[in-house]
């Protein structure tokens, strides 16, 4: 038993923690709305290797546990930073499983992402893809196949809540990677990973409301005193951190999960889940929630300039939304996690 | 990142459900409700033969707190009556950390033998959420000490041996600084109580010091040092020993009960979406309450004192106890009105007395409030607001 990142685990949390501190500051993310991607950034990171860090070492990739890529996660959270990092791990993941890696991909000069909705019967696309606006190749279902679509993506979004590089992408001209029963279970197997780095993400900006709230808080004065003196405030304040361990907690042993070599169990009556697909969906589901309630009350905290355009908060507020609904009703993933931990309702 | 359990816990852990499983009965279950004790001498026994009690006590045996913590875990999970046994093993703890030799030698065997149960002098009818007011005096007087005074939420002294009492010995320094904590027993001559009855079946006491005449091996921390005991018995208290658990046996109970169960529209409960939607987050707040809980014996095991992770899961986890208590007992309303034993109980009985029991759990051991407060001043380091 372990709970606390491994040395391994800090130092890569150092190296990108202060890469994007120093490469990405809120300028940057500013800079690259409404689309939600910088070039330039990306090319940084690829210069580091990070887009292949987690591939396997045969496809020339870093051999990174999920864990790993989860602390990197965290820290592209941290710092907002608009590059599409968790779609392009674990997309690249899911291509390698089946031989299907390019040299582009493992380099980071095409973009790789994950349709994390499957396309609706007969539509012929996959609507509003994460990082689709910017990636050459998206991996999704279709109907009972896991495929791979190759094409320019658009280079522009439409106009979105959370300034992301969204995009409906065709599923036309597929490669088939996977049919039936293994092509579900690759489809998910790889929206857990994804399900695993989004809450790591989340959990990341929960991190900076949190300390903006505090900045300000401590600054801000009325009544002559600073307003974070006041209990009403600190009340509201005091769950931000439990939120954010629990998250980091959760997303941290759903990434374990996820690295295991045995399967887990569940057993709900006992509070005993080691299922990685089922700590994935828990983790993403609670990550959502603590990075809202963090955004939530920072912004709250700042009274009418949280609302503003200039100050910070409402950057972290937006995104803290869009990252988590890009994959949809929360309550439908609540739904299908039921079944994980209850078995299927009779209709 | 790891959170298998070692072989070795992993075979505590068998151990401990092996033992719940033959002697957690539904009696024992059972009797604390008619009785009010949470305490059974059966189960406390059984842990104390097979060495469990002194292996889990912080500070002796093994001295792990995981493996505390995951005693508490398994024996909360099976609806075992653990608050007789978990003060005297918090105490155990704290005398075993801050005690004199007389103690260690008479206090801590007692307590390891299961059969000897310990009540927490802290509050008075004066003073809860501030603690460091404790009234009641204790006075020098030769190679003895005079306490008199009050003490209200006194749980178990009427079955108790030892009472662990915070007294006042200097009104000349700042309240937290006049503090004397002492472990006496509970049969010195000067010490009565009256029951207190609860919504929550459970019963507690008042007890009252008149001219209590103790030596001082009695005496446990140094004089004026008791705030700085009390700072240790309640980073043992939050979290690690019970009390972050309980919405898992609620979850068991609805879900067993609920699945079953046929409602107006001849649907089973259990297929209901919007009670799945609920069932589904209880087990994200009890799996986050069991991690944060965790951590705190983690962090424990590894030298610190976890005292703020441990206010921070007691807020999480009897917060989301008492929301699921609530959304299951609206699911299976009104059924889930009707009490143990009555025909037709939900759950037998459970979700109604879980919507009984879950609004004491954010006042004891530290409000919720007073426990954001820790949060807010020493966590995040916002500046003393009281």
């Amino acid at each position: 038993m372990l709970l606390e990142l491994t040395e391994d685990q800090r130092a890569i949390e150092e190296v990108f923690g202060g890469f994007f501190r120093r490469e990405c500051p809120i300028t940057a993310v500013r800079a690259a709305e409404p689309l939600g991607f910088d070039a330039a950034l990306w090319s940084r990171l690829a210069e580091l290797g990070t887009p292949a860090m987690g591939l396997p070492e045969p496809a020339g990739g870093g051999g990174a546990l999920l864990g790993d890529l989860a602390v990197v996660a965290d820290a592209v959270g941290r710092s907002i930073a608009p590059v599409p990092f968790v779609e392009h791990a674990v997309a690249g993941r899911l291509l390698a499983r089946f031989g299907a890696l390019t040299d582009a991909v493992v380099a980071g000069d095409e973009i790789a992402t994950l349709a994390v909705r499957p396309a609706p019967a007969g539509a012929g696309a996959w609507p509003l893809v994460p990082a689709g606006a910017v990636a050459t190749v998206v991996v999704g279902l279709v109907g009972d196949d896991l495929v791979a679509v190759r094409g320019e993506g658009p280079g522009t979004t439409p106009r979105n809540h959370a300034a992301m590089p969204l995009a409906d992408r065709t599923t036309a001209a597929p490669s088939v990677l996977a049919s039936g029963a293994a092509a579900h279970a690759a489809s998910a197997h790889a929206l857990a990973e994804w399900q695993t780095l989004t809450a790591a993400a989340l959990t990341g900006i929960a991190r900076t409301a949190l300390e903006i709230a505090l900045r300000y808080v401590t600054e801000r004065h009325q009544f002559d005193r600073p307003i974070g003196a006041f209990q009403a405030l600190q009340q509201q304040l005091a769950d931000l951190p439990i939120a954010i361990d629990g998250a980091f907690l959760l997303a941290s042993k759903s990434a374990w999960a996820g690295d295991r070599k045995t399967p887990g169990v569940v057993d709900v009556g006992l509070c005993d889940v080691t299922d990685f697909e089922t700590l994935a969906s828990m983790a993403f589901l609670f990550a959502s929630d603590a990075a809202a309630l963090a955004t939530d009350r920072s912004l709250h905290a700042h009274g009418g300039y949280g609302y503003a355009e200039e100050y910070d908060i409402q950057l972290f507020f937006r995104r803290a939304r869009g990252w988590a609904l890009v994959a949809g009703d929360p309550t439908k993933e609540c739904l299908q996690l039921s079944d994980r931990l209850f078995g299927p309702a009779e209709a | 990142m790891d959170f298998a359990l070692s072989p070795e816990l992993e075979t505590f852990r068998d151990e401990i459900r092996a033992l719940v499983r033959e002697v957690v009965t539904p009696e024992v279950t059972d009797r604390q409700h008619t009785s009010g004790t949470f305490n059974s001498y059966e189960l406390n026994r059984a842990l104390a033969e097979r060495g469990y009690l002194e292996r889990a006590v912080p500070g002796l045996g093994k001295g792990d707190p995981v493996e505390l913590w995951l005693l508490f875990h398994e024996l909360e999970k099976a609806g075992a009556p653990v608050d007789g046994i978990s003060m005297a093993l918090m105490i155990a703890g704290v005398v075993a950390h801050a005690g004199n030799d007389h103690q260690k030698n008479v206090v801590l065997p007692a307590l390891l033998t299961g059969e000897s149960l310990v009540s927490l002098g802290y509050s008075e009818p004066d003073s809860g959420s501030d603690v460091a007011a404790a009234a009641t005096r204790a006075v020098r007087d030769g190679d003895e000490w005079v306490i008199n005074g009050t003490k209200m939420w006194t749980t178990m002294a009427h079955e108790a041996d030892w009472i662990l009492l915070l007294t006042r010995t200097n009104l000349d320094v700042p309240k937290h600084k006049g503090l004397t904590m002492f472990i006496l027993p509970m049969d010195t001559p000067g010490i009565t109580f009256e029951p207190v009855h609860t919504m929550g079946t459970e019963r507690t006491n008042a007890t009252f010091y008149d001219d209590v005449r103790i030596g001082d091996e009695w005496r446990i921390g140094d004089v004026d040092g008791g705030w700085k005991v009390m700072g240790v018995a309640l980073a043992f208290e939050r979290g690690v020993m019970g009390g972050t658990g309980v919405g898992i046996p609620l979850l068991r109970h609805f879900h067993e009960w609920a699945a079953h169960e046929t409602g107006a529209d001849g649907r089973r409960l259990i297929d209901d979406p919007v009670v799945r939607e609920r069932m589904a987050r209880v087990a994200i707040d009890n799996e986050v309450a069991m991690l944060l809980t965790l951590r705190t014996a983690y962090l424990a095991a590894t030298g610190a004192l976890p005292g703020l992770e441990g206010s921070m899961c007691k807020i999480y986890a009897t917060e989301a106890y008492q929301k699921a208590a609530k959304w299951f007992a609206h699911a299976a309303a009104p059924a889930s009105l009707l009490q143990f034993h009555e025909p037709g109980a939900a759950a037998d009985g459970w979700l109604e007395y879980d919507l009984r029991h879950s609004p004491v759990t954010t006042i004891y051991g530290g409000t919720s409030e007073i426990n954001r407060n820790n949060v807010a001043e020493r966590h995040l380091g916002l500046p003393k607001a009281r």
